[in-house]
């Protein structure tokens, strides 16, 4: 059994990163099954503001996904020996995550309800709220992604650490896809 | 925690390690020795992170709780001795069965297994430690703050008091005004941070920490109900703990997911917390479970009969776990076919239950028992088990269950199911293991009255449950009139519960005695098969000088089981010494993949823990800027522990970006 | 019936939405207690059954026995799949009466006591009345189950089995009693301090006796006007009529039950004390010990006021 041992591309982090998102996953799962068991439960117009704008939350959908494929890329960049152009694509990520944020942020400011109006406003605001803790732990993990990589902590044989923390980020940006779905698309299917 | 090798050239990425024998004594074993122990004193005990040390601490902790747990029910059973009784009054009642139900349930009954299985799986699989020590470390201060959390508020007469299961709107501001209900909501999130974390390492463990050839089908019945019973927190702890973070929402932010007068749902609560709550009530016992079917055959002189049936009925019966929550809605007032359906998968879940006890009782008819303490406490845990499945399956009988439901028959049901999988498996579990533990036996003749005491006190305490429930007694009532037929009953069921008391009270003494006293113990007294025994009693910080390897699933009675030609190595494998090293494997068939780093003790699990428990103090308290200090504090904190360490070069320790998300 | 053990629904059933619960309850006690006997012996023997003296050291063959398994988890297999069968049987027999009820009637869970509704559809013949339902013999009986704050459960074993009412739902439960009694009533859904005592009762009667009683209760209330009833009017109207109802004087009070006929029911206080002229000034003077916790205070009253209130309160039937 003298077989070579190396480094295995999976290391505990990779495992531990995705029982992370298996139970942070189901805790959106239970979220939004909170959210269409009161939809189907109540006697309430709902959403009682009527049906939700799309423009605005779909370029910012798409913004938050280009901000995935930015991550994706600078970790490919790292693994063909890249770094700067890696820092640069890293550097974009945060910038659209932060864009993400903003535009979030003044979608909520033009929200005529807040969480206490009604139990739309409360699940309205609970669902993106949540969504949105996600997103800052996320844009905080990319800046000190950053900084590794501008402190050259990585080359192309080691980048663990962005392949776990890019993990992350994909999965904020896929459970927003539930939560733009859930909020934004289920109205209009339900209205029909 | 790294995959490489600290070398300052490109070699560090691959690296043949040694293969050696290392002795008792031998240079390579002090070297060993001075790698792995942890620094004496305060520093050490609170930077620790030796799973060993960790898993007594856990078990400890717990077995407080029981104690504590124990004592509310005997003052309950006090009351309930006699008709109109007035010992106590209906607040402090329901604070007792309240915290009496948290405590069992949460704060006893799942920690004191992790106890077991954080001191046991790395020696079971033949590991230096658990995947990741440090968040082992944190897991269990979480789990201590939390505990010291919920009973923040009890002795200022506030503590929680709408139930374990906290139905809403009762638990809701409107009728429950007081901080009882936030404690209890903060306190379960906090818990549920703790519980997550460790079956993430318990998940990661399995996969990536068994010893070379310590294949899937090799591992410990033990190890199997562990993983399940940690895969399916890892789904349904999230569930509970959103429920209570909407239910806190609803009481300090105004939201209305259950406020009935805003269009909120009783009901939402009742569906989060049984979609956790049942798939959580076989998470406690499937562990306990495994301890009987790997110690059981011990004392059987032979294999368990069927592993593979058993280990798949495991994970079976946690599959069929999460399609039966309903069976505690029955009287909710669901459609008939909604209710037909989960009553029908509430009975087939039965069906992997009878594949554990045919084996179980196979073993022993097929073996040559020896009367030991532990076996004992085994062999009554087979007929505890069986009790309480069938009443488990009467209250599954749909029709039946509209009237046992919030009686006492359920009452019955949960202490059989409960003390009968749990609390005797893990007092033989403690005898079984003690010898490891402390490296002394624990005393027969005390361990056989121990037996006996509990074994009687317990049946005469809790079987006349089933007879107050049949007569029409509700659960939670604080006392009863003299004339509805239960008397009798109420008084026979105080008596046991303090014969049963009694009974754990002879254990603990055995405890304390053996601790000083128990004649010393060989490595492996009970002439055991699994990997924990090749180990010294107790076991050396690293565990294992070189890691064993590993050929079959009884390693320590090979020679007599006369399986194949090849044998288990112990005392010759890899040395891996440069540093806290142990060796990670592939995750089905156990191939040696890669030399993992393990961390050093580390301060930082305590201070995370810490802050964290703070962070929910400053909410409970409503101090904004102390809450935001502590957040922030949290996430310092956790810069420190992530920071690369320099020792490995570029290598990023990246498991920990695990908790970033979570409470970062 | 005034059985010792009045919710000892295991021995006793008096309608078919529970006697065939009752049945099921019987064969599942027997199938169990034989299964857990069969359990038993196997495991008593397996532990006392000579063996031949061997090695001691020798270690039993691993690959064996598994026809324990494969005929234990077959039969238990067999015997749960009847079992099921069975249980939906039951469960559809219960879930509807045969025919259509002739009376429904709405029953709201308080903190702690049941309000009790007749005949909502006509506002005519509407009355409300509290913690002791009267039910034709013989006649299915629809209950709609509403709750005014919390969960509480609504319960009467010997009749069908127990269901939730849900604040902001409207649940329902059908029942039907074979034979006129006194049938106990209890809330099993813990709803805080008094869940304990949070009784009632169904009483059954003959059609006859049933459609009199209705029309009893739809009267006002018709207090003589001796000089102590009028007093106890007085006193009644100025400190009770704020929670409690009494039709035909103006007291309006909703959070309290309906004493428009309170000497016709049998006890008082949700099931707590008999209806007795001297248990109701017990309650009124002393409720917060007879029953801590309920949202009746004690009064602190004078001998006059006690002996006024009593005489107007005996008056009420
Ligand atoms: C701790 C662990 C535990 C375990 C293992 C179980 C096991 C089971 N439980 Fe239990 N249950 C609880 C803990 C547990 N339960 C708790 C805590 C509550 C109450 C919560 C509360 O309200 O506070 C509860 C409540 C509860 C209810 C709700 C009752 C009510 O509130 O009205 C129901 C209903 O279906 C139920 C069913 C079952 C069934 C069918 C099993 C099955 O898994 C049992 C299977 C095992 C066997 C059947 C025995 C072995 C098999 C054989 C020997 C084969 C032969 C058998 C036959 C042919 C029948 N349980
Ligand atoms: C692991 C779980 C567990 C365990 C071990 C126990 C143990 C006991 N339980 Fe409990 N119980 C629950 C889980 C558990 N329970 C749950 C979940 C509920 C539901 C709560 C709810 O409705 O919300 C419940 C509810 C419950 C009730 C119903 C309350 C009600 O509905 O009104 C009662 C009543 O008798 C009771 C009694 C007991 C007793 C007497 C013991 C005994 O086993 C206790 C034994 C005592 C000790 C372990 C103490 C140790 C001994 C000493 C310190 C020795 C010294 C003392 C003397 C000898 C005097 N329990
Ligand atoms: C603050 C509200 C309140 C006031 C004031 C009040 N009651 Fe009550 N009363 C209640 C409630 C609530 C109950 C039901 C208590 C229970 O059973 O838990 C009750 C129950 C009763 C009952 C028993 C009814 C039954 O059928 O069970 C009687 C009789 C009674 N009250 C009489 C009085 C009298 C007389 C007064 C005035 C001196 C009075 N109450 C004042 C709230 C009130
Ligand atoms: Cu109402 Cu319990
Ligand atoms: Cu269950």
């Amino acid at each position: 059994m003298a077989e070579r041992v190396r480094t295995g591309k999976r290391s505990g982090g990779w495992w531990g990163m995705w029982t992370l998102i298996v139970t942070e996953g189901s805790l959106f799962g239970y979220l939004l099954f909170a959210y269409f068991y009161l939809a189907s439960q109540t006697e309430q117009h709902w959403p009682p503001t009527g049906l939700p704008i799309l423009l605005i939350p779909g370029i910012n959908t798409v913004i938050l996904l280009t901000s995935s494929v930015f991550v994706w890329l600078c970790e490919r960049c790292l693994a063909s020996g890249r770094p700067r152009w890696s820092l640069a694509s890293m550097a974009t990520a945060l910038m659209l995550g932060m864009g993400f944020v903003l535009i979030q942020l003044t979608e909520w400011q033009k929200k005529t309800f807040d969480m206490t109006t009604n139990l739309y406003g409360s699940l309205y605001f609970t669902i993106t709220g949540f969504h949105m803790l996600h997103v800052l732990v996320g844009l905080v993990i990319l800046m000190i992604l950053l900084i590794w990589i501008a402190l050259g902590y990585f080359d192309h044989r080691r980048y663990a650490a962005v392949t776990i923390g890019g993990l992350y980020w994909h999965f904020v940006d896929v459970v927003w896809l539930f939560v733009f779905s859930t909020l934004y698309l289920f109205p209009y299917l339900d209205s029909t | 925690m790294s995959d490489v090798a600290p070398k300052p050239s490109d070699q560090r990425l691959e690296r043949i390690p040694d293969i050696g024998c290392a002795p008792v004594g031998s240079s390579a074993e002090r070297r060993l020795a001075e790698l792995w122990e942890t620094a004496p004193g305060w520093r050490g005990w609170l930077s620790t992170v030796d799973h060993k040390e960790i898993g007594l601490r856990y078990l400890g902790t717990a077995f407080i709780f029981l104690l504590m747990g124990g004592i509310e029910a005997l003052i309950m059973r006090l009351q309930l001795a006699r008709p109109d009784q007035t010992l106590l009054t209906p607040d402090q009642y329901n604070q007792l069965f309240t915290m009496h139900g948290v405590t069992m349930i949460f704060l006893y009954s799942l920690p004191v297994l992790s106890g077991f299985s954080n001191y046991l799986w790395p020696l079971m699989l033949g590991s230096r430690d658990m995947a990741f020590p440090r968040l082992n470390a944190l897991s269990y201060w979480i789990f201590l703050f939390s505990g010291i959390f919920l009973y923040a508020s009890f002795p200022l007469g506030q503590g929680p008091n709408a139930g374990w299961f906290n139905y809403v709107p009762f638990a809701g501001l409107e009728f429950n005004p007081g901080p009882n209900i936030d404690v209890y909501a903060l306190g379960m999130v906090l818990l549920g941070i703790s519980t997550t974390v460790g079956s993430i390492n318990f998940v990661v463990t399995l996969f990536r920490m068994r010893a070379p050839g310590m294949s899937i089908d090799r591992v410990p019945i033990l190890v199997w109900g562990t993983l399940t019973a940690s895969v399916a927190n890892i789904f349904a702890v999230p569930s509970v703990s959103l429920a209570f973070f909407l239910l806190w929402l609803d009481r300090n932010a105004g939201t209305h997911f259950f406020d009935v007068i805003n269009g909120g749902k009783p009901m939402l609560w009742q569906h989060l917390f049984w979609m956790f709550g049942h798939p959580w009530v076989y998470a406690v016992v499937l562990p306990a479970m495994g301890i009987v079917s790997d110690a059981l055959p011990t004392f059987c002189r032979r294999p368990l009969v069927g592993y593979s049936a058993v280990a798949l009925s495991t994970m079976a019966t946690m599959l069929l776990g999460f399609g039966v929550w309903i069976h505690h809605l029955f009287a909710a007032g669901l459609p008939t076919l909604a209710m037909s359906f989960f009553g029908a998968t509430s009975m087939v879940i039965s069906i992997p239950s009878a594949v554990a006890v045919f084996a179980w009782i196979a073993t022993i008819w097929l073996g040559r028992p020896v009367f030991n303490t532990p076996f004992l406490f085994f062999a009554g845990f087979v007929l505890l088990f069986v009790i309480g499945g069938l009443s488990g399956v009467m209250t599954a009988a749909v029709p039946l269950d509209f009237q046992l439901n919030e009686t006492y028959f359920v009452v019955a049901h949960l202490h059989y199911v409960l003390i009968g999988i749990n609390v005797f498996p893990v007092v033989g579990g403690i005898y079984y293991w003690f010898p490891k533990f402390f490296g002394r036996m624990m005393n027969e003749t005390l361990g056989k009255w121990s037996f006996w005491v509990m074994f009687i006190g317990f049946n005469l305490g809790f079987f006349p449950m089933h007879l107050a429930g049949l007569l029409g007694m509700p659960r939670r009532i604080y006392t009863y009139a003299p004339n509805m037929g239960w008397n009798t009953v109420n008084l026979v069921t105080s008596i046991g519960s303090f014969m049963f008391a009694a009974g754990i009270l002879i254990f603990l003494v055995n405890v304390a005695v053996s601790l000083r006293r128990g004649s010393v113990s060989s490595a492996n007294p009970w002439d055991a098969p699994t990997l924990e025994w090749a180990t010294p009693s107790p076991p050396p910080a690293y565990n294992f000088a070189v890691i064993p390897l590993v050929a079959s699933r009884h390693p320590l009675w090979e020679d007599r089981l006369a399986e194949g030609e090849s044998r288990t190595s112990l005392n010759e494998g890899y040395l891996l010494m440069e540093g806290r090293e142990t060796i990670g494997t592939t995750p089905l068939d156990a191939k040696p993949d890669i030399i993992l780093k393990m961390p050093d003790d580390s301060y930082a699990p305590f201070f995370l823990g810490l802050f964290s428990a703070l962070v929910f103090t400053g909410l409970l308290l409503d101090w904004r800027q102390f809450t935001v200090l502590m957040i922030l504090a949290s996430g310092l904190t956790l810069m420190a522990w992530l920071w690369p360490r320099e020792i490995l070069l570029q290598r990023i320790a990246g498991s920990e970006h695990a908790e970033a998300g979570d409470y970062g | 019936k005034d059985t010792a053990a009045p919710l000892n629904y295991f021995l006793h059933s008096a309608g078919p939405a529970s006697s065939p619960t009752m049945v099921l309850g019987w064969v599942l006690t027997t199938v169990v207690a034989a299964v857990f006997l069969i359990i038993t012996l196997l495991l008593t023997v397996a532990l006392l059954r000579k063996r031949t003296v061997e090695d001691p050291q020798a270690i039993g063959p691993e690959n064996q026995g598994m026809a324990w398994i494969y005929i234990g988890t077959g039969v238990s297999s067999c015997i749960l799949f009847a079992l099921v069968i069975y249980v939906l049987i039951t469960l559809n027999t219960i879930a509807n009466p045969t025919r259509t009820p002739a009376l429904t009637l709405t029953v709201t869970g308080y903190d702690w006591w049941w309000k009790v509704e007749y005949e909502e559809n006509d506002a005519a013949r509407y009355f409300a009345t509290a913690n002791e339902i009267h039910i034709p013999v013989g006649e299915p009986v629809l209950v709609k189950l509403k709750s005014a704050d919390v969960i509480h459960a609504f319960w009467v074993p010997l009749l069908a089995g127990k269901t939730q009412m849900i604040p902001g739902l409207v649940n329902r439960q059908w029942l039907e009693a074979d034979v006129p009694g006194i049938y106990r009533g209890q809330c099993t859904q813990y709803c805080g301090l008094q869940h304990a005592h949070m009784g009632f009762e169904i009483v059954a009667q003959n059609p006859a006796d049933f459609r009199k009683w209705l029309d009893e209760q739809r009267r006002d209330a018709a207090p003589s006007s001796a000089l102590e009833v009028d007093t106890g009017k007085e006193f009644f109207m100025t400190h009770c009529s704020g929670c409690h109802s009494i039709r035909g004087l103006g007291a309006a009070g909703a959070h309290a039950p309906d004493l428009t006929h309170l000497t016709t029911r049998r006890l008082i206080a949700a099931g707590l004390l008999a209806n007795t002229p001297e248990n109701r000034i017990k309650w009124i003077t002393h409720a917060q010990e007879l029953k801590p916790g309920a949202r009746m205070p004690s009064f602190a009253l004078s001998s006059g006021e006690i002996a006024a209130l009593s005489a107007f309160l005996s008056t009420l039937n």
